[in-house]
């Protein structure tokens, strides 16, 4: 095991370097760039921290939803899908709809944790 | 100098005379498939004019529903004509000009970027008007006489949107189960289509030229069509182009009532906001489709920057739109 420096603080320390060193030195859109790929690593940064307990999250709810505690996330999604498509599970469900805005709420949290969206 | 600047003057030249001038030529913006560019017309005894040049280097293959620059230029001049702020149309290429696919038009004063337009001081005076100053314009818009456009101007009501995106979401093959709810409720509740009007197809901040005084030139015609009027309102209200000003429904600079006043006073029909609901919803869905298209260029390689894998990562910004508009929540 080499946990010294771990993911997180090599992550960081490249974040740093493209805001702090890179992109004030470069013009156009280089410097566009350089800003857009620290926002990326920021995203990582918050998906390493948070995939797994959204993911987990997620089965809880579509299992709750399907009444299918056995089936991966992927197969529960697909199923979730395809009710919504067939009228099975009706577009005003108030059980769908929290499920959906819970999910979604903890992925944007991940893509873009500022987004007007989210605030109630 | 480009290898633009002498087909340019000669065309210029055929226009203002044999003793004009094409000076500093600047590429302002554009992909692979688009290009515009800022230069100077220099005329002797006369003040320097800022135009700009639109064009597609290659054979019109005008990309998705891009209708092409030529008919681009033809539904500006008839906008103009209906008293719909836009840039003048200057000249309109033929295939002798030899600049492509391209139109020439006046350059306009402005600011089109909207974290400036929505937070700086210099256009507070702008943002308290730009809601009503928008409903006029798409007012005028709605109003151009079918006559003046081109015959062969793409029809494209609420629900072939619709089908038309959701066949490039099923073509994904991604499981969204907000995209699917969307896509259920958008056609449970999908209005009747109102008489087929000209339709811009994509008012919003980045496509309005706004100056202190507020609406200055409406820009970008290229997914013009044919269509319901209430795609362009609803559009323009969709959260993503709030850019956080999420409380004003218009662009994050207005209010719905505001919008809706200036259309009715500049002559066109009295909507309830209700009666935009759909079409805000489509926008998102739209949006949130535009967003897995961005980033399929990515994926497939056809354009490698981190900024198209990005984009990628805005869907889920649709997908909580539609929820709240589904859900009927305050500043949805």
């Amino acid at each position: 095991m080499h946990e010294a420096p771990s993911s997180e603080e090599l992550l960081g320390a490249v974040i740093g370097f493209l805001t702090e060193k890179a992109a004030p030195q470069l013009s156009g859109q280089a410097a566009f760039h350089a800003r857009v790929a620290a926002n990326a690593l920021a995203l990582v940064e918050r998906e390493m921290a948070q995939r797994q307990p959204a993911d987990a999250r997620a089965r809880a709810l579509y299992a709750a939803l399907l009444n299918d505690t056995s089936s991966p996330l992927e197969a529960l999604t697909k199923e979730v899908c395809a009710r919504i498509r067939s009228g099975a599970l009706a577009c005003d469900d108030p059980a769908l709809l929290a499920a959906l805005r819970e999910i979604t709420s903890a992925q944007l949290t991940i893509d873009q944790p500022t987004y007007s969206g989210l605030k109630p | 100098m480009t290898a633009l600047t002498a087909p340019l003057t000669r065309v210029m030249q055929a226009r203002f005379g044999p003793s004009a001038q094409v000076v500093d030529m600047t590429r302002l913006s554009g992909g692979a498939s688009q290009e515009t560019w800022g230069f100077g017309l220099e005329v002797p005894s006369e003040p320097t004019r800022k135009l700009i040049l639109r064009r597609a280097p290659f054979q019109s293959a005008a990309k998705g529903e891009a209708i092409g620059l030529v008919k681009e230029a033809h539904i500006i001049a008839a906008a103009a004509r209906a008293g719909t702020p836009v840039p003048e149309i200057i000249h309109v290429c033929s295939p002798e000009d030899d600049l492509g696919d391209a139109f020439i038009m006046a350059h306009v004063e402005g600011q089109t970027i909207a974290r400036k337009i929505l937070r700086d001081e210099e256009f507070s005076h702008a943002r308290s008007r730009l809601a009503f100053q928008c409903g006029e314009a798409l007012a005028k818009i709605h109003a151009v006489a079918p006559h003046s456009l081109p015959s062969d101007l793409p029809i494209s009501h609420g629900l072939d949107q619709l089908d038309r995106y959701e066949a490039i979401y099923r073509g994904f093959e991604m499981d969204r189960p907000v995209f699917e709810l969307a896509l259920a409720w958008l056609r449970q509740h999908a209005p009747q289509p109102l008489p087929t009007t000209l339709v811009h197809g994509d008012f919003r901040n980045g496509n309005l030229m706004v100056n202190p005084l507020g609406l200055a030139a409406v820009l970008d015609w290229e997914l013009a069509h044919q269509g319901d009027p209430r795609e362009d309102l609803g559009w323009i209200c969709v959260n993503s182009w709030r850019f956080g000003v999420r409380e004003k429904r218009v662009g994050g600079f207005g209010a719905l009532e505001d919008l809706l006043a200036g259309y009715q006073a500049a002559g066109g029909q009295a909507y309830e906001a209700e009666d935009l609901t759909w079409f805000q919803a489509l926008g998102s869905f739209k949006w949130g489709i535009m967003c897995l298209i961005m980033y399929q260029a990515f994926a497939t390689k056809a354009d490698p920057s981190i900024e198209r894998a990005m984009i990628g990562r805005r869907a889920s910004e649709a997908e909580i739109d539609l929820l709240n508009l589904i859900e009927g929540r305050p500043h949805a």
